[in-house]
């Protein structure tokens, strides 16, 4: 395995387009964007439905060829490479949480985590597998779940199983596409503070969201329309989900007592 | 790496594939179990009738090898009169001559024993049989390899005196004498008193199906002389050195009858001769035609199974989508992809073979019950299921998993 390099960004994007052919028309989604995305960084990308951000998202998950401009991830050129090839990079380099959770469900929470490691070459022994799958989901303090299936769990549980997964391969970069968007209020809040827990312990986070109070707890906002970047901005007061949290508590018990 | 950590590498990954699609098919047991029915009955069916094919071969086989060894039988032939065909053995024309002739000249002549055979009433013992008096040589035992179960044959002196002693049928004696041991006791055969002096082992039904221990053996001297009162044969049986030898021996005798019936070139033979190899590989000719016939038609069961498979595969792979989705986006390559799917087929096919197998051996159980012979089931036949089986999971898996394996990972992660 190479080890990372620490000084160059996680992400390099130069004048990156993706052009999709549907039918007759060609409908041209990401128009050229350049961006570096570095180590430790969180960035939510946001922006209106169509402006390109869900297709910045898959590309740079290594779900889909660009059709022109650079990617580099983690230093390693995307562009050309086959299924194969991409799939081997997902694998060792990223982590998803989705939208919809997408666990397999009528499988345990440990073997949904367990999952990644599956297809990790060579091959992780499935005592390694065991114990490191254990520790991931000890990290998104479900340690007490780990024989319990997805419809047993609520869906903020559900959402930590899959940041869990997500985490397991020690992935250079974790993609969130709407992480909260099938969440309350509460519990989205809980996600973010689950995320700030992890970028402050090192981790790179890239988060697709529509909603300004949820990208609100990164570092970073980027907004795209219509296939551009149309502002980068960086927080230094980004906001804090703790804090957040104890508003909220306070509120209830304000309520209860009136 | 080296291949043998590529290998152990490859199976370990092989292995835990199979576990992944054991619990998928366990979690749809009620489809797996239809969607094997069709491999379970094609396996069950080439193994049943393989098995019963060379079980009724076999018996057919030893129901004509006990007829005797590498027999020729001469039979007289057929007389005509004004249109009539009274059939085999009907025509005057076997001499006793005849069968001298033939032990002298024909070369590799071993065994021979001229056949005056009738019908007759067998008394004895205050009972009656009606039964087939045999007029044989002594060479009839080592022509038809029977055994005695007591007593002994009579001898070449015994039929140049035409004596009244008789070998008796183990079913005749049975008639007769019940348990009580024929041997020395007196049987009246046309008011003519015999002594028997041998008791026949038994030997069970014949080609026919007609009991071939039902019989009273006596010189055949003896019959012509002193029962029907006939001079010619019905027929001659002679026992051939070799079974290769057989043919040659057909046509020696065939001129040599010509020549003494003085049958010019445009008259047809007057007798048949019955040439046991030439049944034998006929009915072995025959059984191999049923058994292939029988076999096809498991292989077009087997094929329908395999569609049953891919069917299933199919809707499989279509239901799991976003599974495939989710395995795909988390790094699994293509190749994992058809790989699970491939062994999810094989497993399905080799789980219908196994059971098949199960099946088939106990259907074959079943008709050695029912039927008069044993089904040989064989380890060939068992061997050769399981190989199709798997062959079967392969060809027919193989298109739903390179389907699966095609999927692309932003359209399987959205699919509902």
């Amino acid at each position: 395995m190479s080890t990372p390099n620490t000084s160059q960004p996680v992400i390099q994007l130069r004048e990156l387009t993706k052009t999709y052919q549907t039918g007759e028309v060609k409908v041209k989604a990401v128009r050229g964007v350049t961006l570096n995305i570095e180590r430790g960084e969180f960035v939510a990308i946001m922006g209106a439905s169509g402006s390109g951000k869900s297709t910045l998202m898959n590309t740079l998950g290594c779900l889909d060829q660009p059709t022109g401009g650079d990617y580099l991830l983690d230093g390693v050129a995307v562009a050309g490479l086959n299924r194969k090839e991409l799939a081997k990079l997902r694998n060792k380099k990223l982590g998803f949480v989705f939208q919809g959770f997408n666990l397999l469900s009528r499988t345990t929470a440990l073997e949904n985590v367990e999952l990644p490691m599956f297809y990790t070459h060579p091959l992780v022994s499935l005592r390694e597998r065991r114990e490191r799958a254990v520790a991931a989901l000890q990290r998104v303090n479900l340690g007490d779940r780990l024989a319990h299936h997805p419809s047993q769990l609520s869906g903020g549980q559900q959402q930590r199983i899959a940041i869990a997964r997500a985490l397991v391969n020690r992935p250079e970069l974790v993609l969130a596409d709407e992480p909260t968007g099938n969440l309350d209020t509460r519990t989205s809040i809980e996600i973010m503070g689950l995320f700030q827990e992890l970028n402050n312990a090192g981790i790179t986070l890239v988060m697709v969201t529509h909603e300004l109070d949820i990208a609100a707890y990164c570092k970073r906002i980027v907004v795209m329309r219509d296939g551009l970047v149309i502002s980068d901005t960086r927080y230094k007061n980004r906001r804090s989900a703790v804090a957040e949290i104890a508003l909220l508590d306070q509120a209830e018990q304000k309520a209860q007592l009136a | 790496m080296n291949l043998l950590e590529y290998l152990r590498t490859f199976l370990l990954r092989a292995g835990q594939t199979t576990l992944i699609s054991l619990r998928a098919l366990r979690r749809n047991k009620m489809r797996s179990m239809l969607t094997a029915l069709g491999i379970i009955i094609g396996v069950a069916s080439v193994v049943a009738m393989v098995a019963v094919g060379n079980g009724a071969q076999a018996n057919i086989t030893s129901k004509v090898s006990a007829l005797g060894q590498n027999l020729l039988t001469v039979f007289a032939g057929s007389r005509k009169a004004g249109g009539v065909n009274s059939g085999l053995g009907s025509a005057s024309a076997l001499t006793l001559a005849d069968a001298d002739a033939i032990s002298r000249e024909v070369t590799d002549v071993v065994a021979i024993s001229p056949e005056a055979s009738t019908t007759a009433q067998a008394i004895a013992n205050g009972r009656n049989w009606s039964t087939t008096v045999a007029g044989e040589s002594p060479d009839y035992l080592k022509i038809r390899d029977w055994k005695l179960a007591a007593g002994s044959m009579f001898a070449d002196r015994e039929v140049r005196g035409a004596a009244k002693v008789a070998v008796i049928g183990s079913k005749t004696a049975n008639e007769l004498f019940g348990p009580l041991n024929p041997v020395g006791q007196t049987v009246r055969v046309g008011n003519i008193p015999f002594v028997i002096i041998g008791l026949l082992e038994s030997k069970g039904a014949g080609m026919g199906g007609q009991n071939q221990d039902d019989r009273i053996v006596i010189p055949y001297t003896t019959v012509m002389k002193r029962i029907t009162g006939e001079k010619y044969l019905r027929s001659i049986n002679v026992q051939v050195g070799s079974a290769d030898r057989m043919d040659i021996a057909q046509q020696q005798i065939t001129s040599l009858l010509r020549q003494r019936h003085r049958l010019t070139s445009d008259h047809d033979d007057d007798f048949n001769i019955f040439n046991q190899k030439e049944i034998a590989d006929t009915v072995n000719s025959i059984s191999k035609v049923i058994t292939l016939l029988l076999g096809s038609i498991a292989g077009i069961s087997l094929f329908v199974g395999g569609i049953g498979i891919m069917n299933i595969m199919l809707v499989s792979v279509t239901e799991r989508t976003r599974e495939i989705g989710i395995r795909i986006a988390v790094g699994a390559q293509p190749g994992d992809i058809k790989l699970q799917f491939l062994i999810e087929a094989i497993t399905l096919s080799l789980l219908g073979g196994l059971i098949g197998v199960l099946c088939g051996v106990g259907a074959s159980r079943l008709v050695g019950m029912v039927a008069d012979f044993q089904a040989v089931v064989s380890t060939g036949s068992i061997l050769l299921s399981f190989g199709v089986s798997f062959a079967i999971g392969v060809f027919f898996g193989y298109y739903p998993a390179r389907k699966a394996a095609a999927l692309d990972p932003i359209d399987a992660l959205r699919y509902e």
